[in-house]
């Protein structure tokens, strides 16, 4: 098996590179006003796109049913968090849902 | 808070919850890690060099499939790709600050790190230290990824393989950003990004992200309007 090494340094220095970009860049340049009223949707839309697919997508399809349990657990997981706005009872709930139907069904 | 130590522990405060997301993350990634051929010190470095949690899974996961180096590069840059929006979006609040500051603070960049620090930065109020909110929550996110890698890769197969432990990580961001659809814009936008990431969600190297993030925010702009 080949070294590992190598990749990982240079998807590191990548990584931080990534990272760096508009620090630096929006260092010496002013972006319109547009682009500064689109940063504030960038947290919500990001995370967004990465939790879709993690409750929908069962093995690459989306999976609607009652079958996928990860589905029902987000559901509540979102609904504890809109009621609670708390971090730590939304991971509880959720994953105790989880856990509850893997162990149920 | 009138100091940089208040800041800084109202960071590491302000992380704490997440972490409890973010642990059994790193551990799994341990786990992974070894069973995919890596060594401790191999799994435990990528941990401190590439310093990303979902990107780290597809590697390990790439390389027990023996996948040519230069794919696996490829994959881990553009997963990462997403953080040169949060890079834009801190930039403008950071800019004052020395090239020492911008180049730690860019280091800790993480989803989880960033999703709390831009909160302390979209707050009213004119503190001159919020750099180092952002330090304490970074720093306490660096801290617990390490320790959990660790104890991933030492205790690791005594793990029941049955728990669904990766879950936490969607339940972590459900907890991010459910609570900050504070208007419509922000509702419109975080649907719209959803459901794009679901619809190409067949795109190579998670390509599904940054459409789905771009729309989003398009469609936010857009909805702002109405």
């Amino acid at each position: 098996m080949n070294s590992f090494w190598p990749t990982m340094i240079i998807v590191g220095i990548l990584t931080f590179g990534i990272r760096l970009s508009f620090i630096i860049i929006l260092d010496r340049w002013q972006p319109p006003k547009l682009i500064e009223r689109a940063l504030r949707f960038v947290p919500v839309a990001v995370l967004s796109a990465i939790i879709a697919p993690e409750l929908i997508l069962r093995s690459g399809t989306a999976d609607f049913t009652f079958e996928n349990l990860r589905l029902i657990a987000g559901i509540v997981a979102i609904i504890v968090a809109w009621k609670t706005k708390n971090i730590i009872w939304t991971i509880v709930a959720g994953m105790g849902i989880l856990l509850a139907l893997q162990y149920l069904l | 808070m009138a100091n940089a130590q208040g800041e800084f522990f109202q960071g590491v405060k302000g992380e704490l919850p997440i972490l409890v997301g973010v642990v059994p993350f790193g551990m799994i990634y341990g786990i992974l890690a070894l069973g995919a051929g890596l060594s401790e010190v191999e799994a435990q470095a990528m941990s401190v060099v590439v310093f990303a949690g979902s990107a780290q899974f597809m590697l390990v996961q790439l390389f027990g499939a023996g996948t040519p180096a230069l794919v696996m590069i490829l994959t881990g840059f553009v997963i990462n790709l997403r953080h040169a929006l949060y890079s834009a979006s801190v930039a403008p609040h950071i800019k004052k600050l020395s090239p020492l500051w911008k180049t730690i603070l860019a280091y800790l960049l993480t989803d989880e790190a960033y999703a709390v620090a831009i909160t302390r930065y979209y707050k009213r109020d004119a503190s001159p230290f919020k750099h180092w909110y952002f330090l304490g929550a970074g720093l306490a996110l660096w801290t617990s990824w390490q320790i959990s890698t660790a104890v991933g890769v030492f205790l690791g197969a005594q793990f029941p393989a049955s728990w669904p432990l990766d879950f936490t990580l969607a339940l972590t961001f459900i907890a991010l950003v459910v609570p900050a659809l504070r208007d419509r814009p922000s509702i419109f936008a975080a649907t719209s990004a959803g459901a794009v990431a679901l619809l190409v969600a067949g795109l190579p190297y998670k390509l599904n992200l940054i459409v789905a993030a771009i729309v989003g925010i398009i469609v936010g702009l857009w909805s702002e309007k109405k």
